[in-house]
């Protein structure tokens, strides 16, 4: 391996959060704060450590704002990331650079939201005034939400493989049970079964419904970023960034790459795989959880499918409500995912992680060494691989 | 549906929307290569030439994905109605709407031919209808 890694330098050593609801009831700035100051208190350090900041450009919370609510005092190094929740994991892997190269020592990624209360993704019919460009060749036929646009995609998926609706029930089902016995979830004891996620409404037939696509929440999420070296000092135990990687492929647009020869898989996730794999040296069966990020359930089966943890094609019948579980071989989405904690941009997939390898979570599994988390897709994305030291 | 959301035009876009309001879907053909290219844009990824001119399509194609939205209801969508992914025979791809098709005679690789619809806003768009009763 290449003395010029990025694996193993830097760590998650602290994390942050608000509660996640529905109606956060206060601005988006504060959220943020609240979420960048709890991850600083977790970390063990003070506002003045922090040196560098991180967020999505879609955020709302300009850093500068951020940096004076928490009384931070000098900032080397800012950066946003693009292309919606395919940015998470992408914060985390602007943060890994600067400390590795020594442009920061410390820095905070946060994203917050109300996504529920306020802005909703899925509603742009009261707010659009001009389409932009992009949207030019879509919102004229009525193709206008984020669901939409990635049915399309996955029915040309189900198409080649057979796949059905039924067939994404599996990860609908074991992230409402995961959230069922997470407090902090959304759908807190409030599991379903197979008959439920058949019963759902269409949202986008014959490829999305109800209990396939992730609710909206209002809430913010951050994590601290230092040397691993710094984070053995720490009070929490280092959440070491064994891998860290953005990817995009030829012909990518934001959630509509309909152009390309082959739809029936997500290529940025593809090659975000092939760079975490690389960079770590681990394989998919090292990894003691995934945290697959879940915005709408077909693409986790592809995703699945990109990362190699099964051939293509194969998903439907891998992807089993037994293997995917807490006792399976590959539990996902631990604290209910985004279907069934919360939407917060996949950030919450981050903190998850980092609790199941400190031994922290409320669902938490055995031994814990290696976690995959991954962002957004059918967009631009990212993903992560985090380590016990 | 009288009307539809007004797309933005650029000036790299311009032609394709001028192009319908005389019933011709054209399609960015590549001066240096040849290649086609669709959505528009100013450069071409195969050989790097920025100039170009078009071809007008046969308006023949085949449904390569299609979807039937349910929730949320939107402006303009009062019935129901097809979202289709076509590949139009000259080879590029472009989002579309299925006209006189129901819902359950929507298929993959069905046959499809263009139907330019006049909407009230001073707008024409490419739709399509199965080619066997066009
Ligand atoms: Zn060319």
């Amino acid at each position: 391996m290449s003395d010029r890694t990025l694996s193993g330098k830097s760590s998650i050593a602290g994390i942050g959060q608000t509660e996640f609801s529905k109606d956060s009831g206060r601005s988006e700035l504060q959220l943020a704060c609240e979420a960048v100051h709890a991850a600083i208190i977790d970390a063990g350090l003070t506002p003045s450590d922090v040196d560098g900041l991180v967020t999505f450009t879609m955020d709302t919370s300009e850093e500068m704002e951020v940096a004076r609510n928490v009384g931070m005092s000098e900032i080397s190094m800012f950066s946003r990331v693009h292309y919606g929740g395919g940015a998470a994991a992408g914060t985390v892997l602007q943060a890994a650079m600067a400390v590795a190269t020594g442009v920061a020592d410390a820095v905070v990624c946060y994203r917050a939201f109300n996504e529920r209360s306020g802005n909703r993704f899925g509603n742009m019919t009261g707010r659009i005034t001009t389409l932009p460009p992009w949207l030019s060749w879509y919102a004229p036929y009525g193709l206008m939400t984020p669901a939409s646009w990635v049915a399309l995609h996955a029915h040309r998926y189900m198409e080649r493989y057979g796949v059905t609706n039924a067939d994404f029930a599996p990860i609908a089902i074991v992230d409402r049970a995961n959230a069922a016995t997470n407090p902090g979830a959304w759908f807190y004891e409030r599991p379903i079964t197979f008959e439920e996620h058949q019963q759902s409404r269409w949202i986008i037939e014959p490829v999305l419904r109800l209990l396939d696509c992730c609710q909206e929440s209002d809430g913010g999420v951050a994590v601290l970023i230092t040397s691993t070296e710094r984070a053995r000092d720490l009070p929490n135990p280092p959440a070491v960034i064994a891998a860290a990687s953005q990817g995009a492929t030829f012909d990518s647009e934001m959630m509509t790459s309909y152009y390309r020869d082959d739809l029936t898989g997500l290529p940025e996730m593809g090659l975000v795989g092939n760079r975490l794999w690389a960079q770590s040296g681990l394989t998919p069966s090292d990894m003691s959880t995934a945290f697959l990020y879940d915005h709408f359930t077909p693409f986790v089966l592809m995703q699945l499918e990109e990362l190699g943890f099964c051939g293509r094609g194969e998903a439907k019948d891998w992807a089993t409500v037994e293997r995917l579980s807490l006792t399976g071989d590959l539990p996902i989405n631990t604290s209910g995912g985004l279907l069934g904690e919360a939407y917060i941009h996949g950030m919450n997939g981050i903190t998850e992680c980092v609790r199941q390898i400190r031994g922290t979570a409320c669902n938490q599994l055995g031994d814990v060494v290696h976690a995959l988390v991954t962002s957004g897709t059918g967009v631009p994305t990212s993903g992560l691989i985090l380590s016990k030291l | 549906m009288s009307a539809r959301l007004t797309p933005t035009i650029t000036q790299d876009t311009a032609f394709f929307w001028e192009g319908l309001k005389t019933e011709r879907l054209l399609i960015q053909r590549c001066d240096g290569c040849e290649s086609l290219r669709h959505p528009p844009r100013p450069m071409c990824p195969q050989c790097r030439s920025l100039e170009w001119g078009t071809i007008e399509a046969t308006g023949h194609g085949t449904v390569i994905s299609y979807v039937i939205p349910r929730h949320p209801p939107l402006p303009f969508f009062d019935d129901e109605y097809i979202v289709a992914l076509v590949e139009l025979d000259e080879g590029v791809r472009l989002v579309t709407n299925l006209v006189d098709v129901s819902p359950a005679q929507a298929t993959m690789g069905m046959r499809v031919v263009v139907r330019f619809e006049h909407f009230d806003n001073d707008l024409v768009l490419p739709l399509f209808a199965a080619e066997s009763i066009s």
